[in-house]
């Protein structure tokens, strides 16, 4: 992740202390954050090193210790093979149907979040402000309060417990963050460039297409993500309103967890939890910064 | 510029989505709140009959204790472990974004995934109170989780395993933004560096604090995920949260009317303090 902000300038070395005290400090300063690091990374590191066990070795050994024989086999079985309810079908379902919830969901959000903050930043008529307003309370509210309602709403369009209703519902409810992205970002976008595309008679369109959108991809990565990474790791969606054929897979997990009658395979749930975390981590790793950025503008909002 | 037809026609879907499916919907589940609702929506209204039963209910007042408890040292240790690992990251060490890369990592997480590895950590037949007895540490004892006293406990310590980074990469985005020249003042009158923070920086950051604050407790209020994998209410019903209160006599109790109820109350909860915060941020734009 790149800085943003310069480090305040705080002298390391202080100029009324001696060599020794300083770095007697610096070792302590080290120490400190060398232990929160591991603190971390530690539940991650189990889930991954026992992934990687047979069962008796996690029953008979230590959760801490790295495999005596390392298998892929609970891999295998988390993939495809382990009971999800009563099905032995594996996550491999559930991964899938997560993807296909998750790609339009975000794709849709993210477009509407666009048109939605071009219209807001570059056009006045009345009560634009008190909309944006009502948009933005939405991320706050807790979702229980329409769980009835958005149930008995999907019914009535025919496609409750399906892929549909659950990126129906994705989609209404990503619309206040995706808009408060687009909205601040095109607040800021210099005023001349729109006024110009404008005196050379771009339209409506022309000034989204040509002008804004080919100078959005910060903000476009950032929503992107954000609704990524939410999306794929809501649960009480995917418990409220899908069935067996379309669980997530955060309700597939946690049925695998959960409700596993007999031997608990541990090794099976964590590599489950693993190839759970899995997209998402990546997303992270490969563009962290614009995810903190996307969690700054998240909470930093108005 | 003035809109004409085509922005406005642009803008209707979104406006009416959100006008159904928030507000009309919380209108309606606060509707149905004063009605008997049992299994399917009913439409006879019986005043306030449901919040005297929801009142009375011991599984409520159980799962708002354990909210006060889980909200109080969540909010109250992430901020802290936060601010404390900012203060840490600040002091120009190296490795910085690598650091911040590993305290940050379980924002990007599902709550059930951590849910699932902490369960089995805090486990004492497989997680740490056996890693530690294989160790020799014979007598060491961690049964939290299979404590209905303590399990509440096991979620704040897995929630704020999973949000402190975040908590950390807001202290420290506040304390880059601090003013250097009142710093070096202070340290040109011989202050200390923990001096400088207590008495200068941190007193800059009322904003991110309110912000953390906000934060951190409208999670709290709205926390399902992690209790449902992490100890799925349990033992018993001592890991309950409004939350999972709220399903249960929904979905599970056939107690639409209380369900909605509760799911009232929480959205008041939040509201006490997200409208005011959301006055003060629109203010604070509109003024610049």
């Amino acid at each position: 992740m790149a800085d943003v902000h310069p480090p305040i300038a705080l002298p390391v070395k202080g100029v009324d202390a001696g060599a020794a005290h300083v770095s007697l400090g610096r070792a302590a300063l080290y120490a400190a954050l060398a232990v929160a690091a591991i603190v971390f990374l530690l539940p991650v590191y189990v889930m991954v090193v026992n992934s990687l066990k047979p069962l008796d070795e996690i029953r008979n050994g230590n959760l801490m210790s790295l495999p005596h024989d390392w298998t892929i086999a609970p891999w295998l079985s988390a993939w495809s093979t382990a009971q999800i309810g009563v099905q032995p079908t594996g996550l491999r379902p559930f991964f899938i149907n997560s993807f296909l919830i998750v790609v339009p969901a975000v794709a849709i959000s993210t477009l509407v979040g666009a048109l939605n903050g071009y219209i807001l930043t570059q056009f006045k008529f009345r009560g634009s402000t008190v909309m944006f307003a009502a948009m933005l309370l939405t991320v706050f509210i807790p979702f229980q309060i329409v769980l009835i309602p958005m149930a008995k709403t999907l019914g009535l369009l025919g496609i409750a417990g399906t892929i549909k209703g659950l990126i129906f519902v994705n989609v209404v409810y990503g619309i206040g963050f995706t808009t408060l992205f687009f909205r601040n970002y095109y607040a800021a976008f210099p005023a001349e460039l729109v006024r110009s595309a404008r005196m050379d008679g771009a339209k409506f369109f022309g000034v989204l297409g040509r002008i804004l959108l080919p100078n959005s991809t910060p903000i476009i990565v950032v929503t992107v993500i954000w609704q990524f990474t939410n999306i794929w790791n809501d649960f009480l969606f995917g418990a409220s309103f899908s069935d067996f054929s379309s669980y997530p897979i955060t309700v597939a997990l946690n049925n695998l967890v959960n409700s596993s009658t007999g031997v608990k395979e541990y090794n099976v749930h964590f590599a489950g939890a693993f190839i759970a975390a899995l997209p998402t981590l990546v997303v992270y790793l490969v563009s962290g910064k614009y995810f903190v950025r996307g969690l700054m503008a998240g909470s930093v909002k108005g | 510029m003035k809109a004409g037809f085509l922005p406005k026609l642009l803008f209707s879907p979104s406006v009416l989505l959100v006008l159904i499916c928030v507000y009309g919907y919380i209108a309606f589940t606060m509707y149905l709140s004063f009605t008997d609702s049992t299994m399917m929506p009913s439409t006879t209204f019986v005043g306030t009959a449901a919040y005297h039963r929801l009142l009375g209910l011991d599984n409520w007042s159980v799962s708002v204790r354990n909210l006060a408890t889980f909200a109080v040292l969540y909010i109250g240790v992430a901020m802290a472990l936060g601010l404390g690992l900012a203060i840490l990251i600040d002091q120009r060490v190296r490795a910085e974004s690598l650091l911040r890369s590993i305290f940050l990592y379980p924002m990007a997480l599902s709550f059930i995934v951590t849910g699932t590895a902490w369960k089995w950590l805090l486990d004492p037949g497989v997680g740490l109170e056996r890693s530690m007895h294989l160790l020799g540490w014979e007598r060491f004892s961690f049964t939290w989780i299979k404590d209905s006293d303590m399990a509440i406990y096991c979620v704040v310590i897995a929630a704020v395993w999973q949000t402190s980074g975040f908590v950390m990469a807001m202290f420290l985005a506040g304390l880059r933004g601090v003013d250097g020249e009142q710093i070096n003042a202070a340290r040109v009158d011989g202050a200390r560096t923990w001096q400088i923070y207590l008495k200068i920086i941190i007193p800059q950051l009322g904003a991110v604090f309110v912000s953390a604050f906000v934060i951190l407790a409208h999670t709290a209020i709205k926390s399902y995920d992690l209790v449902i994998a992490l100890t799925n209410g349990g033992p018993g019903r001592s890991t309950w949260l409004p939350s999972v209160f709220m399903y249960q006599y929904t979905f599970t109790r056939n107690e639409m009317a209380v369900g909605a109820a509760s799911s009232v109350l929480m959205l008041l909860a939040i509201a006490i303090f997200v409208i005011p915060y959301m006055l003060s941020e629109m203010r604070k734009v509109k003024h610049g």
